[in-house]
């Protein structure tokens, strides 16, 4: 099945995130297909690469990177979402005039019509947190 | 092949951000030509009440864009009439919403659909895609 997850909440505060990554996780395991993985909210927060979690505690952001690396997922972060909470990639910090960028690997800014579109394109689109 | 895309509001319109970025992907989304509807159920009826004012609390007022959304084919609001009664209010607390028809000479319809807990969730249960706030 071709499955499309929604993240809603940031790392941490809620378990949110860790469940769509346990899910995303064991759906490619069992040979399901992820059109995309969808950053909205403070979901967006899931993308920071500046994230330093105690060392006996999980790196949330770190493991989306690397099971994106691992499986060539398509993460897409909402811009208007990330614009407000200060996550931004190189380019779009060289628009807005700030000195630095915090997005990590594997993650990319992009517009919600990503969103509409990997409902439309998936069997199925499920949605975690809020 | 358009898909039945539906928007479920259950949050109060002001403090969190849930309704307001709601709000957003609707109006992104009407864009692509799906089947869309909107459902305010709990909190979330407070959403669509009139005379909001936000000056005092320092948030942005965002609930006039809520009678744009006509404008943008977006005519199908299911209000849930239980959640209404649970919190004291009625139809007449709530925006006018309307949108115009093209097939009947661009006559003003309503938008809001108020209807049954048990009836929403027929119309849930019709819906290819729900996204949930």
């Amino acid at each position: 099945m071709k499955f499309s997850i929604q993240v809603n909440e940031g790392p941490y505060q809620h378990q949110a995130s860790d469940t769509a990554y346990q899910f995303t996780k064991a759906a490619l395991a069992a040979g399901h297909e992820i059109f995309r993985v969808f950053f909205y909210h403070d979901g967006v927060n899931n993308a920071t690469r500046l994230a330093v979690p105690p060392q006996d505690d999980r790196n949330v952001s770190a493991q989306w990177s690397e099971l994106a690396k691992e499986n060539d997922l398509d993460m897409v972060v909402c811009i208007a979402a990330a614009q407000r909470r200060g996550i931004m990639d190189a380019d779009e910090a060289k628009r807005q005039g700030l000195d630095a960028d915090n997005i990590a690997d594997g993650f990319r800014i992009s517009g919600l019509g990503q969103l509409i579109e990997a409902g439309i394109e998936s069997d199925r689109l499920l949605v975690f947190g809020a | 092949m358009a898909k039945k895309f539906m928007y479920l509001n259950r949050k109060a319109p002001y403090g969190t951000v849930y309704a307001l970025e709601s709000l957003e992907v609707v109006l992104i989304g009407a864009a692509f030509d799906q089947d869309v509807s909107l459902a305010f159920v709990g909190d979330g009826v407070y959403q669509l009440t009139k005379g909001q004012k936000t000056d005092d609390i320092g948030q942005k007022n965002f609930s006039p864009t809520y009678s744009a959304l006509g404008d943008y084919d977006v005519n199908k609001i299911y209000v849930e009439k239980e959640s209404l009664e649970e919190r004291g209010l009625s139809l007449d607390d709530l925006q006018h919403l309307v949108w115009e028809d093209e097939d009947e000479d661009w006559a003003e319809k309503d938008s809001i659909r108020l209807v049954s807990r048990a009836e929403l969730a027929d119309v849930l249960a019709e819906q290819d895609i729900t996204l949930s706030f």
